[in-house]
């Protein structure tokens, strides 16, 4: 596929695309938060580029928190891909926000698709769209803390709606030695495998 | 219910024709299990195989559970098959708290028993968690012969009015898996 979108994007924004790469054609653009809904618009306006096609919305989280600060400057990365129809390509287009209040203005006038990604996204991670009309939870429910997906939310913390019912569960494991993995539940997690 | 030691049933020659004399709960209990309404709570992959062991070639009708409601007041066994989400558990317990007394529950497959390799924020750890449950049936998914199993597991607990939680066990094991599972369970409670 050629790098068409990439040099577009370079040749309109300038410095604002911070990094771009090609990898086996997938194009990848690294711009700055605060034109991320500029740069969706002119992949999506630009008859060149012609992007009118939202595939996904999604998020990284970047930190690690053994080592890193969670209110690091780029720990979540949001991405979107979008696809030309018409010139069969596709663009990868990357930011990054903060961990302390993570903001993104929204890019459903753009690709209205990208409602309920940018839903996913808050519960999942947390960040904030800016101008969603709905900025509720999708997957998990209201009365859930955090956000699942953070890096530093607890692997074995659940937020069960219904009470769990009193009394010990000692039945046998339904998983044999050959069926995948132990029943580990109940072990520290150093000692999964 | 009634303790398992004391239910007895005898047959006593009298004349021509003779009789039988049986506890209640016995008699109860062996009218209850062959007319099994079920409720499937289907909602992950072993729906499938629910499905296969509906139709004709298994065909769970010989069994005289064939006869699926879809309203739990109608139903006597609520069948869960497949992972329950947190976000599901009180449908499920509403569900399971409209049925009709007498009811029963199948944990159908490893998601349902035990919450399987779901091990995360968003999966109920085994529906007991919930909901009591009368016989779980490991697999992933179980195979028609093993949920075929549990069905007949469950038939022969409601014959003698038994309610603790009983597992399919893999007939085909081979020797010393009784020891293996042990430890696997003794791995499991490990604090």
């Amino acid at each position: 596929m050629s790098k068409l979108i990439l040099e577009r994007l370079k040749a309109q924004f300038g410095a604002d695309v911070l990094e771009v790469s090609s990898f086996r054609g997938d194009d990848v653009a690294l711009v700055k938060p605060a034109r991320w809904v500029d740069v969706a618009r002119f992949v999506h306006d630009d008859p060149r580029c012609a992007c009118t096609y939202f595939v996904d919305l999604s998020a990284v989280d970047l930190c690690d928190p053994r080592t890193d600060d969670l209110d690091m400057d780029d720990r979540f990365e949001v991405y979107v891909i979008a696809y030309s129809v018409e010139h069969k390509h596709r663009v990868r287009i990357k930011t990054r926000v903060s961990g302390d209040e993570p903001r993104l203005a929204t890019v459903i006038p753009v690709w209205s698709g990208a409602n309920w990604m940018e839903r996913e996204v808050f519960d999942m991670y947390g960040v904030h769209f800016e101008g969603h009309p709905d900025p509720r939870r999708i997957l998990t429910y209201d009365e859930f803390k955090g956000h699942p997906l953070r890096k530093d939310y607890p692997a074995n913390r659940a937020q069960p709606l219904v009470e769990y019912r009193d009394g010990t569960f000692n039945k046998l494991g339904p998983f044999l030695q050959d069926e995948g993995m132990p029943l580990n539940r109940s072990a520290a997690p150093d000692e999964r495998n | 219910m009634a303790d398992l030691s004391k239910l007895e049933t005898r047959t006593i020659g009298g004349g021509e024709s003779g009789f039988v004399t049986t506890k209640f709960e016995a008699l109860l209990g062996w009218a209850r299990k062959y007319s099994l309404f079920q409720y499937p709570f289907a909602t992950a992959c072993c729906g499938m195989e629910f499905f296969s062991t509906a139709s004709p070639r298994y065909d769970i009708a010989r069994f005289g559970a064939e006869a699926p409601r879809f309203s739990p007041r109608q139903s006597d066994v609520l069948w869960v098959v497949g992972t329950i989400s947190q976000r599901q558990a009180p449908v499920l317990r509403r569900v399971y708290e409209q049925m009709t007394e007498p009811k029963w529950v199948i944990a159908f497959g490893t998601c349902a028993s035990c919450g399987g390799f779901y091990d995360n924020y968003a999966t109920v750890p085994g529906i007991d968690k919930i909901i009591p449950v009368d016989v779980f049936i490991p697999g992933c998914p179980p195979r028609p012969e093993a949920v075929l199993d549990g069905l007949m597991l469950l038939q022969d607990k409601i014959g003698r009015c038994d309610r603790t939680p009983e597992t399919v066990k893999n007939t085909l094991l081979a020797e010393g898996a009784d020891e293996a599972l042990e430890k696997l369970y003794q791995i499991r409670m490990k604090p």
